[in-house]
């Protein structure tokens, strides 16, 4: 009795101090609403937002409703994250493998880049590139063409936009390779495990990859055309380009500083993770016959990858919260659109904040949650 | 003389190779040199596409000649070694290199040679290098922000006194040491908060801010002397009853009074910044998210299903969130949630909302200290009859902590980088200050000097903190 008393006492101490703490904040937050006459709800989100956003993947101005300013943002913020964890994610692997190349040269060139990006705060490097690096481009009018097609100008980066005829036929022809290699595949270990034969599986898909989309233009009636940004002048000095996809500079110097920063971590993960798989995992490997490529295929990437995509995808949570760092230089994401101006016309402080909180919140937990599920998968099952 | 195959450069030939390849070698980096420091292309009679790659290709081709093994030359040896090991490695290592000799000149004529030191005015810097004399004039404001000049020798000496205090532990004597831990927890905070509260502040801004602290520090230390059977129920009460004896009973306004220091001006947290804020907020959050997390991590690992639960949706909350809605939340939210009469300063807010963020990480940390102990520990303290703090505060985290040290100088070294956000509730330390500089009219154009000098100040700091949690890595590291 005294032990089960001994157990529950705390407990209870416990929970009522956090029920106390939240009932003093919902009380004080009913008195001040209603001193100050704002009223607690979420209609607001369904009313006119009469406010524009400069730069959003969907339609979207004054005449939409709050929601929908919400859902640009939160494209705007997930367009970020994706193209700076693909930079980070490349630049990571690079410069993580290079920390370990026996070229003295090579790694000590891996090394400062690793302690010179890691070591300056994040939102100094996004200033950095946004007023102070990408500032020094040229005008529209005076920018040279970087391989014919792009323009890198203050106003932006501007490429050309594809322009597709069945687009639909070209997409099948891709999902259909895709399932071809994966029938090969099986079909390979197949013939491995009853005949002991290795089928160039690599080639062959390599081949299928390119082979099938290229049906689809010749027979499918595919057609692919670019259309090339083109200078347009509006005034005496004022230029611009027209036609063609056309990046903010907001866009590029955000991924780019996040994607810097984060590949930093990213190849301390690689680095570890190589580092771990032991030296005579690799001699016993060897030792058996495998020939480099399989031993690397085969032995240490199963067991460095266990290694690395914990803590990396860890840092792709850290990039996807960091791009909220974005407000500061006014790249319309989730925080600046939603947190920002919507906040500031509709005075709904405690609604706005905790929908973008939940938002980041739920995004967070929904990948620890996948990747507990994925360590649980490839955990070392010892016996 | 044997016969030369010149694409299998061996050792008989040893001396031809030796002199071909370096003759090569030191051509090609000749060129480049030439072409970056003095402009000169020795190579300009070629097309100029070839010019571009020649330095390359001939490097390469030495770089071939040279690559003998087992040569017998230690130094030739050491050189194939180390950055040319293969074809593909020689022509990274010539590449890098080449950047290398090609960034010297511009970057040490911005840096050195073209740059403008003197004066105090922006005519001065008319060069192309970089304009210090914007640093030098602003220098003050990026240190102190909006800190009155003529009272900034207050930071000053508040800075050189705590960290004189800090400096204490290398200086004690065996006597002393075993009341460091002590004093580095629960006096030198203490002292670190008096000096800003009364010296730095000079007013009566942190008024119930200080009274929790008082009654924080009174109740550990009697602490010490209750029984061990009531100390839980110790701690939960007498702090509180104390915080309120303080506040309505004991020190009335006209105490207060009295005790604050004559003659000092008071100046509002607002106009606090500068590098100097950096280091106030960076210091408290440091001081209160370290025990904040501890007693998340013990709680997340607690045997009671209640607390282990809340403590899992405390940390999981604040990491699942980014800083900066944080920092928004404490803005405009936080102040909804309390009575209306109630005023907390903008920067007590948010030193507390970076507290409790950073708190959730430090717990995760702790946390893998805690999982990494062997049950035998546990199990050995047990039996030895120990209860729960106890068990904890003399056997498990004196060990945990131990293993975690490289992951707490991370959260700490995230800390210090996060700092700049701040901007989100108006108070400005270096980088805010460095934008606010930035966009003054008459020092228009020099924010790539602003943020240079302010990346060099935040890589010296998190360099430095990086290498000492290394050395105390290494210095705490038992043999097991």
């Amino acid at each position: 009795m005294d032990l089960k008393l001994q157990k529950i006492i705390p407990q209870l101490i416990t929970v009522l101090v956090v029920v106390l703490v939240f009932g003093f904040f919902t009380y004080n937050a009913q008195i001040n609403m209603e001193n100050r006459g704002i009223d607690f709800g979420y209609g607001f989100l369904s009313q006119e937002s009469s406010f524009d956003v400069q730069f959003s993947l969907i339609e979207y101005d004054g005449s939409h409703s709050y929601f929908r300013a919400y859902l640009v943002g939160l494209l705007n913020t997930i367009l970020v994250s994706v193209i700076g964890i693909i930079i980070a994610t490349i630049l990571g692997v690079i410069v993580g493998v290079a920390r370990l190349s026996p070229n003295y040269l090579i790694n000590q060139f891996a090394a400062f880049y690793v302690e010179f990006f890691r070591n300056i705060p994040l939102l100094l490097q996004i200033f950095f590139w946004y007023f102070a690096a990408l500032r020094a481009l040229p005008l529209p009018q005076d920018a040279d063409a970087i391989l014919g097609v792009f323009f890198l100008t203050i106003k932006g980066l501007y490429v050309p936009a594809f322009i597709w005829e069945n687009l639909n036929v070209f997409l099948y022809s891709i999902i259909a390779a895709i399932i071809a290699i994966v029938v090969i595949r099986i079909h390979a270990r197949k013939v491995q495990e009853t005949q002991g034969k290795q089928l160039p599986v690599f080639w062959i898909s390599v081949g299928l990859i390119f082979i099938i989309p290229l049906l689809s233009f010749l027979i499918g009636g595919v057609s692919l055309s670019f259309e090339i940004p083109k200078l347009k002048q509006l005034a005496t000095t004022s230029f611009k380009y027209e036609g063609g996809i056309s990046l903010p500079p907001e866009l590029i110097a955000l991924t780019l500083s996040l994607a810097l920063y984060t590949a930093t971590f990213i190849a301390e993960c690689v680095r570890a993770g190589i580092q771990g798989v032991g030296k005579g995992q690799k001699e016993a490997a060897a030792s058996i016959g495998l020939n480099p490529n399989q031993v690397l295929k085969l032995v240490v990437m199963p067991q460095a990858l266990r290694i690395i995509i914990p803590p990396t995808t860890n840092q792709y949570l850290n990039l996807t919260k960091n791009s909220s760092l974005a407000a500061a230089i006014a790249y319309p994401d989730l925080v600046l659109v939603f947190a920002g101006t919507a906040l500031m016309q509709t005075g709904k402080a405690i609604e706005i904040v905790s929908i973008t909180m939940l938002t980041y919140l739920s995004l967070s937990i929904s990948i620890s949650i996948l990747m507990n599920w994925y360590n649980k998968k490839i955990a070392i099952k010892e016996k | 003389m044997s016969k030369i195959n010149f694409l299998k450069p061996d050792k008989e030939n040893i001396n031809t190779f030796l002199y071909m390849g370096s003759f090569l070698f030191v051509i090609s980096v000749i060129d480049v040199s030439l072409n970056s420091f003095f402009r000169l292309n020795i190579t300009g009679f070629l097309p100029s596409s070839l010019s571009f790659v020649i330095p390359i290709i001939l490097g390469f081709i030495g770089l071939h000649f040279i690559r003998i093994e087992h040569s017998g030359n230690k130094f030739l040896d050491q050189v194939n070694k180390n950055i040319n090991t293969s074809n593909f490695n020689a022509i990274l290592s010539l590449l890098i290199i080449f950047i290398i000799i090609k960034a010297i000149p511009p970057v040490l004529s911005w840096f050195v040679v073209d740059a403008s030191f003197a004066g105090d005015s922006k005519d001065v810097c008319s060069g192309t290098g970089a304009c210090w004399t914007y640093i030098k004039v602003w220098f003050r404001r990026f240190m102190y922000g909006m800190y009155p000049n003529a009272e900034q020798w207050r930071i000053n000496l508040s800075f050189i006194a705590l960290a004189l205090l800090g400096s204490v532990g290398y200086f004690a004597t065996e006597k002393f040491k075993k009341y460091l831990t002590l004093y580095y927890v629960v006096i030198y905070p203490f002292i670190a908060f008096l000096f800003i509260f009364f010296f730095i502040s000079g007013g009566p801004i942190f008024f119930d801010f200080s009274y929790g602290i008082i009654a924080a520090v009174i109740s550990i230390i009697i602490g010490f002397f209750v029984p061990s059977k009531f100390k839980f129920y110790y701690f939960i009460f007498v702090p509180i009853t104390l915080y309120i004896a303080l506040k309505y009973f004991i020190f009335y306004e006209e105490l207060i009074e009295l005790g604050k220091l004559d003659g000092l001006n008071w100046v509002e947290t607002g106009a606090w910044g500068g590098l100097s804020l950096t280091f106030i907020i960076s210091f408290f959050c440091l001081i209160f998210c370290f025990p904040i997390g501890m007693a998340f991590a013990l709680g997340r690992r607690s045997d009671f299903p209640l607390i282990r639960y809340i403590s899992i949706g405390f940390i999981e909350f604040w990491r699942g969130v980014p800083l900066i809605t944080v920092l928004f939340m404490s803005a405009v939210m936080f102040p909804m949630f309390l009575p209306a009469d109630f005023f907390i300063d903008k920067l007590v807010r948010c030193i507390i909302a970076i507290s409790l963020f950073e708190a959730a990480y430090v717990a995760e940390v702790i946390r893998g200290g805690l999982q990494a102990l062997p049950r035998g520990q546990y199990e050995a303290a047990k039996s030895l009859g120990m209860g729960y703090w106890r068990m904890h505060i003399f056997v498990i985290l004196p060990q945990a902590l131990k293993l975690v040290i490289p992951g707490i100088a991370n959260t700490f070294l995230a800390l210090v980088k996060d700092t700049p956000l701040i901007f989100v509730v108006g108070l400005l330390e270096i980088v805010g200050m460095l934008n606010l500089a930035k966009t003054n009219p008459e020092w228009l154009g020099f924010a790539m000097e602003g943020y240079v000098f302010a990346a060099i100040i935040f890589w010296i700091i998190c360099y430095a903190m990086s290498k000492y949690s290394y050395n105390l890595e290494q210095k705490y590291k038992t043999e097991r």
